[in-house]
């Protein structure tokens, strides 16, 4: 048998949308598959997996809550990608996000004012946006490939944090813990509404969302990133400098993950530990490109990621197994993802039989 | 043995499993495609060839078990990006992100046990000679295959039919199609010959360089192994030199750690981090040579037309 692509006159509107439901559905089943074989029911597994943290208005928050992070880093990642910069260290910008947005409350912690909360988010963004300044700089201007340098430096950041909980900024009242003093009420993200946890990191990546998605609309700099990405050629004799474009992307999204990294801390952690992220960064990748590259639809795919950390979570807790299979499921997803946005493009034929054994080799 | 000649001996067993997974994807890089899934490779090898020790008892079992799972995972890498033409940066990261959760999911329940060393090959004679005695001839199985292969690997690739057309092939795909060389097939035996060789590397960590399993135990090393083929400009040589450069930072900064330099350890644990950043800007920083080095079709798709 022989897959052959046949590539379609015009962009399937139809794949468009469909493609990541085929994707999600695909995942789900072998979901199922992979329950079993750890010798679970899956459809009870799966029930609790994807259904029942949707029941209950304190595990809305938590969806929320974890929801938040995913979407504002990808809705960056997304931009970067959509212009052919590769950034993969999100997860970094995250974590040096939130340490610089922590200078405030662990280090002036003396200083309570209304400016401390609007202050952490920027120093946040700052903070982030300056760590993707490096692979953007070597990139621009030394040529270095950015997958690798982005990524080398997210062990850097993960490491600073943990030389920092652990040493200069550890509590002094922690009997030795590794971990900062806990925020001042002054520096902690309030909620969104009454009923729960939920903090304003959800709404920040709302707005950030509908922001960027109006910015690559209807905006000329979208149609930069678009064409830049598409053909570096063509956005050069449209006047676009892609040097420009690589300081732009992950300056932003930098920023956004910043931004994430200090409201996840200031939100729901409200201390520095050694480890403040369950991969965020990463998991943001899957996001990215399970909405499509579309900030609307990031909001939608950042929903269903962070239901995979809470499923995964849940059925710790009512099967008695362990968090991993989280991470197979998220790598799951990411696969179906890429491989039906191929049905965008192309149509799939198979070949059950082969046409060079009957017409020799020659004939192609 | 002196200390000079047991630091050595930690340098090569370090620097092993970078060589081995490098000089894989310098083949696969060299078919054109860039396979970002070396570090998921390099954990599934390592959690398999483990499991396959404990079960049978044999490390050899287990290092094969290493190699096919390294190669039998590359094939889904493959499908996607060969078959179904998928972005292959946004495959390689699906793959790495699989591998590491594959790898969590089937090992844990080998957490902790301790496991079997891979034994020592010992050369008679050759290992008599002072000094590069012990180095060199008095080491386990997958050290004399990580050198093998790269002698391997630049024979075949310079001095062998097949290695022109699979050169051809990462050079201009369109070219290649139209001398009558099957292009995907091409790449397909490429990329698995990487995952083989990433399998093989993980084999190494989790049976020689520490015998036991630990979830993520690869640590970044299979991106380290991608930034060595840039580094080395895809010869193969040039990998022996640059991953036992590399393996000598990392055992330089547990040395450090060990003599209580008065730096923080998390300082020179990032080290081999940093470090494989500043090779990469010193090798790339010359956008013309940098460009005359790189495989041309590196990362391009190939749809044949019909």
């Amino acid at each position: 048998m022989r897959i052959e692509l046949e590539r379609r006159p015009d962009v399937s509107k139809l794949f468009s949308i469909l493609s990541p439901f085929i994707a999600l559905g695909l995942t789900i089943f072998f979901g199922g598959i992979m329950f079993m074989l750890l010798g679970k029911d899956p459809v009870s597994a799966l029930y609790s997996f994807f259904i029942e943290p949707l029941m209950e208005v304190w595990s809305l928050h938590e969806l929320a809550i974890k929801a938040a992070p995913l979407i504002l880093i990808a809705v960056g990642l997304s931009v970067c990608y959509r212009s052919n910069n590769w950034n993969i260290g999100a997860e970094g910008q995250f974590i040096m996000g939130a340490i610089s947005g922590s200078i405030l409350p662990v280090v002036f912690y003396e200083w309570h004012s209304p400016l401390v909360l609007p202050l952490m988010m920027v120093l946040g963004m700052l903070g982030g946006a300056l760590f993707a300044g490096i692979p953007a700089f070597l990139k621009a201007h030394l040529n270095t490939n950015e997958i690798l340098t982005s990524l080398m430096l997210v062990y850097v950041a993960q490491l600073f944090l943990d030389w920092l909980v652990r040493g200069p900024w550890r509590n002094p009242g922690g009997m030795n813990f590794p971990e900062t003093r806990t925020f001042d009420a002054s520096a902690i993200l309030p909620e969104m509404i009454a009923s729960g946890r939920a903090h304003w990191g959800f709404g920040f990546a709302i707005i950030a969302a509908i922001l960027i998605w109006f910015m690559m609309r209807y905006t000329l700099k979208g149609f930069e990133i678009t064409v830049l990405g598409q053909s570096e050629r063509a956005g050069r004799f449209a006047g676009f400098s892609s040097r420009k474009m690589i300081w732009f992307s992950m300056l932003l999204s930098g920023a956004l993950a910043g931004l994430a990294g200090i409201a996840e801390v200031s939100g729901a952690i409200q201390q520095l530990r050694p480890v403040i992220s369950p991969g965020y960064g990463f998991t943001a990748i899957i996001v990215a490109f399970l909405g499509r590259l579309n900030p609307l639809g990031i909001v939608v795919a950042g929903l269903v990621l962070a239901l995979t950390y809470l499923g995964g979570e849940a059925v710790q807790v009512s099967l008695q197994i362990s968090d991993k299979p989280i991470r197979v499921f998220q790598g799951l997803l990411l696969f179906f993802v890429l491989s039906c946005d191929t049905l965008i493009h192309y149509k799939i034929r198979m070949m059950w039989y082969d046409l060079t054994k009957t017409t020799g080799e020659g004939a192609r | 043995m002196g200390i000079f000649e047991a630091i050595l001996l930690t340098v090569i067993t370090a620097a092993t499993p970078l060589v081995l997974a490098a000089i894989g994807e310098l083949v696969t890089e060299r078919s054109g495609v860039l396979n970002l899934g070396v570090e998921g490779m390099m954990v599934m090898g390592a959690a398999c060839a483990f499991i396959a020790t404990q079960q049978t008892g044999s490390s050899y079992v287990g290092i094969l078990a290493g190699i096919a799972s390294g190669a039998l995972f590359s094939l889904l890498f493959g499908f996607l990006t060969l078959t179904l033409v998928a972005n292959q940066v946004a495959t390689g990261l699906a793959l790495t992100i699989l591998g590491l959760g594959v790898s969590g999911m089937i090992g844990e329940a080998y957490v902790g046990q301790s496991g079997i060393k891979l034994p020592q090959i010992v050369f008679p004679f050759l290992s008599d000679i002072p000094f590069l005695g012990a180095l060199l001839f008095k080491q386990d199985l997958i050290f004399y295959l990580s050198i093998a292969l790269v002698a391997g690997v630049h024979w075949f690739l310079f001095r062998s039919r097949a290695g022109l057309k699979l050169r051809a092939v990462g050079d201009s795909h369109s070219s290649a199609h139209a001398l009558g060389i099957n292009v995907i097939r091409t790449r397909y035996l490429a990329v698995m010959f990487g995952g083989a060789c990433a399998g093989l590397a993980g084999a190494q960590l989790s049976l020689v360089y520490t015998p036991q399993w630990a979830e993520n135990m690869s640590a970044g090393r299979g991106w380290i192994a991608l930034a060595l083929v840039v580094f080395a400009s895809w010869r193969p040589w040039r990998i022996v030199a640059g991953g036992y450069l590399f393996g000598a930072v990392s055992i330089s900064q547990l040395y450090a750690q060990a003599f209580g330099i008065g730096i923080p350890s998390q300082f020179l644990s990032a080290l081999p981090y940093l470090a494989t950043i500043v090779v990469l800007i010193l090798i790339s920083h010359n956008r013309r040579t940098t460009l005359i080095n790189t495989p041309a079709a590196l990362g391009k798709s190939f749809v044949p037309d019909r």
